[in-house]
Parts: C-alpha cells; sequence; structure tokens
C-alpha cells in the first residue's frame, strides 16, 4: 500500500485552512466589529481551485484513502464554484437574517470541506466520515435561524432522516466488510468480481443498505421527504448550497461506490435505480406543478433533476459518468442563480417567496426577471441554455445504454417541469401586479454571482465541447 | 474562401436584436421599430442574393458551412440549403419585415422587447430552414419556442398566458421523443464504422432497422404533427392564433407552421424510408380529415381569426396529403403550397389586424358593408381571399392543384376527398367575405373607417404582387426546388423494400 504524500488532501486542506481562519476571526471579533470573514473563504476556494488544476492529470493518493484522480478533482472543481457562489450570495441572506457571520462562513467552509473529501475518498469509511463532516455543518446551516420555527423544524426533520440514513450507509458498510474483509472501494471490486456467478444475499443486503444510504442524500423518492421541508426552512443563501452541494459530493461517491466498486452487481442494482429514477423525475415534475411557493418549487425541481442524475448511473457507460460531472457543474450553476435571485428578493417584513410576489418583476426589476429567466429556462432545459446539453447528454447516455423508456419518462417529465418553471416567467413578465411586493436594493457582490452564473449557464450551454472533452477525461483515469 | 452568406443570413437578426440593446432611451420608439425594420430588410435583401446565387440545376446542399461544434459526438455546426429549404428562408426573409410593419400602430408596450422577441424569432426560424446537422436543428427548433411564447404572452390578446403556455408545452411534448429518436439515429451511426454524427447528409446514408424506424418515425412525426398540425394535434392553434398580435400570427402561420412539414420531408420521411412508406397512408387519412374538418370547422367561426387558424388546418392538410403521396407532382405541390399558405395567410391575418385595429374586435357579426367605407381594403381583401382560396392565376391553384394531382397519382380516395375541401374552402371564406365586405353598413360605428394608410400599403401589396406573380409564374419557384425534390424522392424509393416501392411509383 502506498501511503504517498500529502499533495492529494490540499485542496480540502486549503477550505479547511479557511473555515479555521473564519473561526478565529469570529472569536477575536470585537462587538460590533466588520470583518471581512466572507473574502477570507473566497481565498481558501481560490486555493483549493489552484491545488486542484495543479493535481490534474497526476492521480495523486494520500494515506491510500484519498485519491486526487480527475473525477475527484472535477468534482472538486464543482464544488469550489458552489462555494464561490454561495459566499457572494450570501450577504442578503445574512444581513436580513441577521445570522452570526463568523459561524455561518465556518460551518460553510467545513462542509465544502467535507464534500472534497466525500469526492475523492477511496475508501467506504472515509466516505462516512465525510458525509458526516458535510453532513453535521448542513444540519446547523439550516438551524441557523434560530427564532424562526420554521427553520428549526426543518434542521430538526433533516437532522433525524439524515441520521437516519447515516445508519442505514453505516450498516451497509458493515455488511460490506462482512463479504468482503475490506472497505477500500478497489479491493471490494476485484473480490466481488473474483466470487462465484450469483450474489449472495448478504452482497445484495450490503449494496441495498448503501443504495438507501444514498439515496437519502440525493433526495431520491421514495427517500426525499426531508429535502422540501429543509430546503424551505433553511436560510436561502444555505438552500442555494446545500441543493447543490450536497447533490454534487454525494454523486460523485455514489458513481464511485456503484460504477466501480459494485459495477459487478449491476445486474441486480440496476433496476432497483431504474425504478427509483423513474419514480424520482416524475414525483419530482409533478408535486413540483402543485406549489405556490417558490422556494418549495425549486426543491421539487432539484429533487426532478436528482432524478435525471440517476438516470445516468442507471445508464453505466462512459457517457454516463461524464454526464453525471456536467450534469452537476450545469445544475450547480443553474440552481444556485435561481436560489440567488429569491435570496435577493427576500424582504425582512415579507419573504416574497409566494411565485405571485414575482408579478411584474420585470417591470421593476428587468434584469433580476432575465436573470431568473435565464436559469428557469435552463432548469427546464431549453437549447442555448446548460440545462440543454446537461439534459441531452443524460439522454444520450440512457439511449446508448438502450434504456428507451427511462429517457421517455425523463423527456416527458421535463416537459411537465418546464410547465411550473414557466409559471414564474408568466408571473414576471405577462402578470400585472395589484399589490406589487418591494424588493430590497441588490448587494453587488450578489448581482456579481448571479451575472456570472447567468453567463456561465450560457456558456455551457452555446460552447459545452471544452467542459464536455474535460469531464470525458475525467473519467478515463479511474474506471 | 466564400462568403458565409446562410450564417450572415441566420445570424443578422440576432445580430440586430443585440444591437437594439444599445438604444438608450427606451421609449424612443420610432428609432427602434426603424433600426429592426431595416434589420429585417437587411435579412430579406440577404436572402433574396441567397435565391439569386442559387444554383438551380444541382440537387444538393449549396452554400454549406461546417465547422465542428461538439466533435467527441459528431455535433457540427453544419448549414445549407437546397431548392426544397431555398424558398421558405426567402419566405421568412419576406414576412419578417412585413410582420414588424404590422405591429407599428398596435403594439405600443415594451416596444424594444417585442422588436427583439421578432428577431431572435426569425434568426431561430431561419436555423431551422438551413440546419443540416439533425442536433443543430433541435437546437433551433425549441429556441424558437422561447420569443415565440413571450410574443403571444406579453403582447397577445386575453387568454394570452392560456395560449402561449398551451403553446410551449404542446410542442415541447412532441419534440423531446423527436430529440430522443435523435439521439437514437446519432447513436446508430455510432455502431457503424463511421462513428457518431448528427450529420444529415451522412445519416442520410445511414440504413436504419425496420423495426427501429417504426418508432422513431413515430417521434418525428408526432413532432411535426403536431407543429404542422395535423388533425386531431391542432388544438393548440386557435387559441395561439387568436391571442396572439397580428404579427405573431403572421409569423406562426407564415412560417412556423411549415416547419412541421418541413421537417416531415427534409427529416422524418428520407431518414426513415420503410416506416414512411408504411405510414404514410395513415398520415393523409388525418390530413384529409383535417382538411375537410378545419374547413368545417372554420365555416361556422364567429371570429375572423378562428376562421383564419381552422383554415390553415385544412390548407396545412393538403401539404401533408402532398407528401404523403411521395411523387413528383405531390411533393412540389406541397412545398409550393407551403410558401402559398404562408403568403395568403398571413396576409389574411394582416388584414384581420387592421380591421381589429380599427375596431378593436375580430367578430364577423360586427361587420357588414366595409366596401362602401373603405374600398381599397376591401380590394386587397378580396385578392388575398381569392389567393387563399385557389383561383386560377393566383397563388393558391398551383399548390393545389399539383397536390391533387399527384394525390389522385397515388390513392384517388384520397384525392376525391380532399377536393371537397376545395370547394369548402370557397364556401367559407367567400361567406365570411360577403358577411364582412357586402350589404349595408348596418354598424354605424364603422361608418367612418380610415381605408388604407400608408404603411398598410406597404404591407399588403408585397402580399399581392407575390400572389399573382406565384400565380403566374409558378416555374420561376418551381424549377429550383425540381431537382431537390427528385433527391428527396429517390432517397425515399431506394431504401423501401421492392413491393412499397412499387406501390409509390
Amino acid at each position: 500500500m502506498n501511503a504517498g504524500g500529502l499533495s492529494a488532501i490540499v485542496p480540502m486542506a486549503c477550505v479547511t485552512a479557511a473555515a479555521l481562519a473564519a473561526m478565529a476571526a469570529e472569536a477575536f471579533r470585537a462587538r460590533g466589529e466588520r470583518m471581512p470573514i466572507g473574502p477570507l473563504g473566497l481565498i481558501g476556494f481560490i486555493g483549493a481551485a489552484l491545488s486542484a488544476a495543479l493535481l490534474w492529470n497526476r492521480n495523486q493518493t494520500s494515506f491510500g484513502l484519498v485519491v486526487a484522480d480527475n473525477f475527484g478533482l472535477f468534482t472538486t472543481g464543482i464544488l469550489v464554484v458552489v462555494g464561490v457562489l454561495s459566499l457572494a450570495i450570501s450577504e442578503p441572506t445574512l444581513d436580513r437574517e441577521r445570522l452570526p457571520r463568523g459561524e455561518y462562513y465556518a460551518l460553510m467552509l467545513f462542509a465544502s470541506a467535507g464534500m472534497m473529501l466525500m469526492a475523492t475518498a477511496s475508501d467506504l469509511l472515509l466516505i462516512f466520515l465525510a458525509l458526516e463532516i458535510l453532513s453535521l455543518a448542513v444540519y446547523v446551516l439550516t438551524g441557523l435561524r434560530r427564532d424562526s420555527p420554521v427553520s428549526i423544524e426543518a434542521a430538526f426533520k433533516y437532522f433525524l432522516l439524515g441520521g437516519f440514513s447515516s445508519a442505514f450507509f453505516l450498516y451497509g458498510i458493515a455488511f460490506t466488510y462482512g463479504v468482503t474483509g475490506t472497505t477500500r472501494l478497489d479491493d471490494i471490486g476485484t473480490l466481488i468480481a473474483a466470487r462465484a456467478m450469483s450474489p449472495t444475499l448478504l452482497q445484495l443486503a450490503a449494496v441495498g443498505l448503501l443504495l438507501v444510504g444514498f439515496a437519502f442524500k440525493v433526495s431520491a423518492v421514495p427517500f426525499h421527504m426531508w429535502a422540501p421541508d429543509a430546503y424551505e426552512g433553511a436560510p436561502t443563501a444555505v438552500t442555494a448550497f446545500m441543493s447543490t452541494g450536497v447533490k454534487a459530493a454525494a454523486f460523485a461517491a455514489f458513481v464511485r461506490v456503484f460504477l466501480s466498486a459494485f459495477e459487478p452487481l449491476r445486474d441486480e442494482w440496476s433496476m432497483l435505480i431504474w425504478g427509483i429514477a423513474a419514480a424520482t423525475m416524475i414525483m419530482g415534475a409533478v408535486v413540483g406543478v402543485a406549489q405556490t411557493s417558490v422556494k418549495r418549487m425549486l426543491a421539487y425541481s432539484s429533487i426532478a433533476h436528482g432524478g435525471y442524475l440517476l438516470v445516468a448511473i442507471v445508464s453505466a457507460n462512459d457517457v454516463g459518468k461524464s454526464a453525471i460531472l456536467f450534469y452537476l457543474l450545469t445544475y450547480a450553476v443553474t440552481n444556485i442563480g435561481a436560489f440567488g435571485v429569491v435570496a435577493v428578493l427576500e424582504d425582512a417584513e415579507r419573504p416574497n417567496d409566494r411565485i405571485a410576489d414575482y408579478a411584474g418583476l420585470w417591470s421593476t426589476h428587468p434584469g433580476l426577471a432575465i436573470l431568473m429567466t435565464v436559469f428557469l429556462l435552463s432548469l427546464g432545459g431549453f437549447p442555448l441554455f446548460g440545462g440543454f446539453i446537461a439534459k441531452w447528454y443524460v439522454f444520450n447516455a440512457a439511449v446508448n445504454a438502450g434504456y428507451y423508456w427511462l429517457a421517455v419518462i425523463g423527456v416527458l417529465t421535463s416537459v411537465v417541469s418546464v410547465f411550473f418553471y414557466l409559471r414564474i416567467v408568466v408571473m414576471m413578465y405577462m402578470t400585472p401586479s395589484d399589490n406589487p411586493a418591494r424588493f430590497p436594493a441588490v448587494p453587488r457582490v450578489a448581482a456579481a454571482a448571479l451575472i456570472v452564473s447567468a453567463i456561465l449557464v450560457v456558456y455551457l450551454g452555446i460552447l459545452p465541447s471544452r467542459i464536455l472533452d474535460l469531464a470525458r477525461a475525467s473519467i478515463a483515469t479511474i474506471f | 474562401m466564400t462568403f458565409p452568406i446562410l450564417s450572415a443570413i441566420v445570424g443578422l437578426p440576432a445580430l440586430g436584436a443585440l444591437l437594439l440593446l444599445l438604444v438608450r432611451d427606451e421609449r424612443n420608439e420610432a428609432l427602434i421599430r426603424n433600426a429592426a425594420l431595416v434589420v429585417s430588410l437587411l435579412v430579406f435583401a440577404e436572402t433574396l442574393l441567397l435565391a439569386w446565387q442559387f444554383n438551380a440545376a444541382s440537387a444538393d446542399f449549396q452554400f454549406v458551412e461546417r465547422y465542428a461544434w461538439i466533435p467527441a459526438f459528431g455535433i457540427s455546426y453544419a448549414v445549407g440549403v437546397d431548392g426544397i429549404s431555398l424558398w421558405l428562408v426567402v419566405l421568412t426573409g419576406f414576412l419578417t419585415p412585413i410582420a414588424l410593419l404590422s405591429s407599428w400602430e398596435s403594439v405600443h408596450r415594451k416596444t424594444r422587447a417585442f422588436c427583439m422577441m421578432v428577431l431572435l424569432l426569425e434568426s431561430a426560424m431561419l436555423g431551422v430552414f438551413v440546419s443540416i446537422d439533425l442536433f443543430l436543428f433541435y437546437v433551433f427548433w425549441d429556441a424558437m419556442l422561447i420569443p415565440m411564447y413571450f410574443l403571444i404572452g406579453i403582447w397577445g390578446y386575453e387568454r394570452r398566458i392560456y395560449a402561449a403556455v398551451k403553446f410551449i408545452l404542446y410542442t415541447m411534448a412532441g419534440s423531446v421523443l423527436m430529440l430522443l429518436a435523435i439521439l437514437g439515429v446519432a447513436y446508430l451511426h455510432s455502431t457503424t464504422p463511421g462513428g457518431y454524427t448528427f450529420d444529415l447528409v451522412r445519416l442520410y446514408e445511414l440504413s436504419v432497422p425496420a423495426n427501429l424506424q417504426f418508432w422513431f418515425f413515430l417521434a418525428f412525426a408526432l413532432a411535426f404533427a403536431i407543429k404542422v398540425p395535423l388533425f386531431p394535434f391542432h388544438t393548440w392553434l386557435p387559441d395561439a392564433h387568436v391571442e396572439a398580435p397580428t404579427a405573431g400570427s403572421v409569423i406562426l402561420a407564415g412560417v412556423l407552421l411549415k416547419m412541421g412539414t418541413y421537417g416531415l420531408l427534409r427529416f422524418a420521411f428520407p431518414l426513415f424510408p420503410i416506416a414512411a412508406a408504411y405510414f404514410a397512408p395513415y398520415l393523409a387519412v388525418l390530413a384529409v380529415v383535417g382538411i375537410v374538418y378545419g374547413a368545417l370547422v372554420a365555416m361556422v367561426q364567429p371570429d375572423l381569426k378562428k376562421l383564419v387558424a381552422y383554415s390553415s388546418v385544412s390548407h396545412l392538410g393538403f401539404v401533408v396529403l402532398g407528401i404523403a403521396a411521395m411523387n413528383t407532382q405531390g411533393v412540389q405541390g406541397a412545398v409550393y403550397q407551403m410558401l402559398n399558405h404562408g403568403v395568403s395567410t398571413g396576409g389574411l391575418f394582416l388584414i384581420v389586424g387592421m380591421l381589429s385595429d380599427r375596431r378593436h374586435t375580430r367578430l364577423i357579426s360586427e361587420f357588414g358593408g366595409l366596401k362602401n367605407v373603405m374600398p381599397r381594403l376591401v380590394a386587397a381583401f378580396l385578392l388575398v381571399t381569392l389567393s387563399s382560396i385557389g383561383l386560377p392565376g393566383l397563388n393558391g391553384f398551383v399548390g393545389e392543384f399539383l397536390i391533387l394531382l399527384g394525390a389522385f397519382a397515388w390513392s384517388p380516395r384520397f384525392a376525391v376527398i380532399a377536393a371537397t375541401g376545395v370547394v369548402l374552402s370557397a364556401t367559407y371564406m367567400l361567406w365570411m367575405f360577403q358577411r364582412v365586405n357586402y350589404g349595408p353598413v348596418s354598424n354605424e360605428k364603422n361608418a367612418a373607417l380610415p381605408d388604407l394608410r400608408p404603411r398598410e400599403w406597404a404591407q399588403l401589396v408585397p402580399i399581392i404582387v407575390l400572389a399573382v406573380l406565384m400565380g403566374v409564374l409558378p416555374n420561376l419557384f418551381l424549377r429550383p426546388m425540381a431537382p431537390a425534390v427528385e433527391r428527396m424522392l429517390d432517397l425515399v424509393r431506394t431504401e423501401a423494400p421492392s413491393e412499397i416501392r412499387a406501390e409509390l411509383r
């Protein structure tokens, strides 16, 4: 076993260092003093991005447990994008809710470090550890509005169900260890492949329990119950962060565990995930139609997008694996953008969270309305926006693998979801408002982040080739 | 390297739309409108140049440009025109300035956004007609929905939101399945030595297994049938037409509907010839039902716009019938009828828009005796009506005649039933015309309506000139399209098995 140097953990070390610095800054802050803690986080993320870029194509391993292969590094890149954009849109939420800045940033950075660890861990136990690091931080972030019953309820639900799913996950690891005698992913793969043709009951139990654990984390139906409540109750910037970051990290680990370690058992789990994917897409789209709260609607949309990502996992071919990476990036940029607009429009007295509150936004805030339109159309999968290329890529994977019906369900549910994305567009452009919601002024940093997100969405939609090639190169190194 | 004229044609409207953003004062409507009009006229000039330089003797795609776009999957930015798409490109260039003119008096809210949407829509429509890469085609096909959705939803009439959402959901529901079929075809090609490609010319050479053709053709045909719209997928059309502003209706009827029939002709039939031969009779049945049904429903409409909308269902049925016949006359007639319908129905919507601008109603019962009030407008109305009916000497006749000829050679039954559509169209159009224009001026609100204004002359004269020109000199338009039509027919015939081929001949 090659212990290797420490280079593979540098990206998450940078973020962790920034988190510690944020904590220290908060501790030594005089009462009432404003400290630039946000920029600290930014420095951490820049360090992570740079080190990830330097590690590219080198396949470094640390402790024999953390592998900085291109797949993990690409995911790290996505997480950096998620982190930076989330930091930038946090300001209005923090001000309005009077949240403790130092704790907020520190928790967000710790969560990011956990996500990066999860994306690069090559041992089930380490994946579990990373999962707990990020989950604990996110539970607290969800409940950060201590005076809000909704926020606390959301955090409590999220915590209980999250703890429950962690137990499943751990149980799955135990069974896996029982079957194979190891928790290392590569060894599990070779051991299972070397075994007899028909899988044992114990193996199936291990796969099933791990699947449940992952399904919880990526909010796949029927393990999605926590998501709408947690997304609605959390401060909006946190929702943006967790709906993209947690998903990216969980899917990265999902791919690693199921498409490398448990690849030999694909016949057993593929039908299961097929069903989960179909149910998730249908559920997310159909229930999303019935929502009146923008945040809840976007929560169901996130569930549906998780379903599309599962389609790529079921396909289990090279196109599918790189599709997951491309999709996660596009989805992260788009979804943070959409939640960012929601965050910017929130007002201390009035949450402005009803879809009807967006009436006439085009007349009062044309810029925000256009940005929101870009994000919504991208989520709906219209061409010229990143969402289209991402969906095309996923369905391409499904068609190549012969899962025509899953692809049909996917495209039809995406039409259904277009209906509810357009409801907001209808409100913004086509409905004059009798009682115009008063929106606060837009802070510059947040506006810049939204504009950058929109540019990225359009870039990914019109010139996706470079990123696609990068995603394709990322999966070549490990699988 | 030659001048990339097709990219210039597709790109110019979008560029113009972006340039409109530079106008400082959003309320400077005159400047915005004139700038948009100039851009659209330049595009029209480009399309005329294209027609001028077009080599009428060649059946191949011309002015082809190819650039790698997503090379990993053989997706390229590939554009080109042949005789089938050439005139549709020119038609798009022709109708867009007219549509902009038609909104001069009626649109005063958010004028800049309106002009931008029309120009973006033009880019997308032109893109659909010149794409020879399936992926690129799909991108334009779907992108086109967005500006149209906003045009209907923001500047439309009372039930505009319902109509806009219905329009976009209907069209998407059909087209997403086509996307899967496109992916399927490309994947099939990737299993051959040729590798991944979405290039139409290379995919034409792919022989798709019959059972897959069946499904792929269904997916393509569904997308196109909704767009045409073929009975029974037509229900979005009356809503969208009625609620859209005049400019939207003109473009919708004039160009957008042609995308469906164009798609059948360009993609569904030649890519999947066996399935096409199998499904052609079913398509023809739907087409014929649409012809008669559309005409009958049009007859009882109290609303002028709805009447014209249902007449579109009927007329587009002819086009599909001509395509289903799969012989020279039928297909040539179908392409010709697409152009005709664009011209005459576009003209009808313009006139309905002018009436509705004057009276703020579109109900036939509100009018009557307009001949005495607005003789010039009514004269133009008469010419456009006659061209829509298909009077010999005007454009409509040539198309319908060729289609019926082709349909008769293929299957006389369909031709006979379709021919009743010709009679019915004369009935509902002339009856409507009589109720609106003849008799005494029954409603005193109509007594002092102004006749054609200069700007309205500018919209109607080109339409009428073109209607006459296409009626008198059809060969001018048919000659360049003939080689491409033959090539398309060859593609369908050579791949179909012998027994179906015999039936096709």
